[in-house]
């Protein structure tokens, strides 16, 4: 492949850093999460010193999630708006599954999938971290009666596993679609990476809805 | 306890495999607790806390005879005072020992995350191993009785052993040693139902018509009972639930979830490499990047003429 000369601008160093940051966070929730949810993960327990620090350290690194991910709300709320034409590129989805996006309608910055990703997880966090709260033994466990807690460990549980499944979706579209995880780490795409996946993003870009630095030479 | 090697388990929080348990040829034990013959004198209390050396830290006065307020980390067995006033309209102490009930079926134990941290011996006492515990409270949320309590000093949750160290070597539990009037038994469960049915029996006959034996069946029993005059209406007695069960969101918590959760997780997870091994990655084709290099370069030439 010709390396083209001109590259896209796609998420600027603040997204990058606040995305993996949120990932570490998010990793280290699931790791020590999943250790007090089967037993036969407890073994994860020992990645952090134990049961007990396990349980000390969840409630404290998911506060770190919760306001790294409001970060990313901040800076993604906008291009992931819902819009008429992501119904008719979910209708597509097929198409994009087998690698033939061409019969998929051209979508702007971010595709349905990823909108509902990020949807998702904008959801999930806020659920987990207010269930999260009421089952926080050491600051609030006389807080909520028991019933209310009990509540809250099963949706807290059912919350997790969601988020879980949505963050294996997330990882492994971004190692399917090729060069969406230079993206991420060192923040640019090609045109034609563009052209393939975002093509409306690519003409807005061009006629420059997104000002004039987003397209720079190739580092 | 966990530094005698019991080998006598027949339930252990959240283990998949059997617990050692070759020594189990032993016979069920229980508690007896006869409230019709308690005077409210404590002696159980103190006996308690003398043997297992605990000394909870002193409260304050709360207007009545109950005293700490409630079970805590250090108070593992309570006098709970209840004044009830009778169809007859007189009034009626109802004086309870409260604490573990040791249930056949133990909630605690089966919302524990900690392998090994709650296990349930042959004899049928339920033992939390603290050594292994991680102060999660999860065993609050699975007790139907709402017995243990975590310390906020070692993080450790804490309620009655039913004297298993004592037990073990054939005596028995300190607040029945203690206890002045006989209202505390100890012996096989068996041994047990049947001194309650020889009570209650006496009971009827002296006008307590509704006294019966406590040893709620939705928990398959309890290896702690109690004879109550009002067995019709157990939450006279401070609260002593009338029908107690494993919450069902704790029985959904821990039963359906964790394998529908692994199995859910686990398909994702596949459902990702098999696509990868069926259609491969998503690649941008030099034609893409030729298309692309296009787009950008008359819009250089557009806004330039």
């Amino acid at each position: 492949m010709s390396a083209s000369k001109t590259v896209i601008t796609r998420y600027t160093t603040l997204n990058r850093v606040n995305h993996w940051i949120n990932a570490i966070c998010f990793v280290v929730m699931v790791l020590s999460g999943l250790s007090m949810f089967h037993p036969m993960l407890f073994f994860l327990s020992g990645l952090f010193g134990g049961g007990q620090w396990t349980r000390a350290m969840h409630p404290w690194v998911g506060i770190a999630l919760l306001i790294s991910y409001s970060g990313l709300v901040v800076q993604f709320w906008r291009e992931n708006i819902w819009r008429k034409e992501d119904f008719a590129w979910l209708k597509a989805a097929q198409f994009v599954m087998v690698n033939e996006e061409e019969h998929a309608p051209p979508v702007g910055c971010n595709n349905a999938g990823q909108k509902l990703v990020f949807w998702s997880m904008t959801l999930l966090i806020p659920v987990l971290f207010l269930t999260g709260l009421v089952i926080w033994e050491v600051y609030f466990g006389e807080s909520t009666p028991i019933p209310v807690q009990r509540a809250a460990v099963l949706i807290h549980s059912f919350a997790a596993i969601a988020a879980i499944i949505v963050w294996i979706v997330h990882v492994y579209a971004a190692i399917w679609v090729r060069d969406s995880m230079r993206a991420m780490t060192q923040g640019y795409v090609t045109p034609g990476w563009a052209w393939r996946h975002h093509r409306k993003w690519l003409e807005e870009l061009a006629s420059g809805q997104h000002g004039k630095n987003i397209i720079r030479k190739r580092p | 306890m966990s530094d005698l090697q019991s080998q006598d388990y027949v339930r252990r929080s959240a283990s998949t495999m059997t617990p050692p348990s070759a020594r189990s040829h032993e016979e069920q034990v229980a508690k007896l607790i006869d409230v019709s013959r308690c005077i409210g004198c404590k002696a159980c209390q103190t006996a308690c806390m003398e043997w297992n050396d605990l000394r909870p830290e002193i409260g304050h006065f709360e207007g009545t005879y109950q005293n700490p307020a409630d079970l805590g980390p250090s108070v593992w067995t309570l006098m709970k005072f209840a004044e009830y006033e009778n169809e007859q309209g007189n009034l009626e102490w109802l004086i309870r020992k409260d604490g573990c009930m040791h249930c056949e079926d133990p909630g605690c134990l089966k919302a524990c995350p900690a392998p090994g941290a709650i296990v349930q011996y042959a004899n049928g006492i339920v033992d939390f191993i603290s050594d292994k515990c991680i102060g999660c409270g999860y065993c609050v949320k699975g007790c139907p009785f709402d017995i243990p309590r975590i310390s906020k000093t070692d993080h450790k949750s804490y309620k009655c052993t039913l004297c298993s160290d004592r037990v073990t070597v054939g005596l028995e539990p300190a607040c029945v040693k203690a206890c002045p009037t006989g209202a505390i038994m100890f012996g096989s469960k068996a041994d047990m139902t049947h001194q309650a049915e020889e009570r209650i029996i006496d009971l009827k006959s002296r006008g307590f018509e509704k006294a019966g034996l406590y040893d709620p069946a939705e928990v398959g029993g309890t290896h702690v009972m109690y004879v109550l005059h009002h067995a019709d209406k157990p939450s006279l007695y401070s609260g002593l639930p009338d029908k107690p069960q494993i919450s069902p969101m704790v029985t959904v918590w821990k039963g359906i979830v964790k394998p529908l959760a692994m199995v859910g997780v686990a398909m994702a997870a596949l459902a990702g490499l098999f696509h990868w091994v069926a259609e491969g990655p998503n690649e941008v084709t030099e034609a893409d990047e030729a298309e692309g290099e296009r787009v950008l370069r008359e819009s250089e030439t557009e806004k330039s003429s």
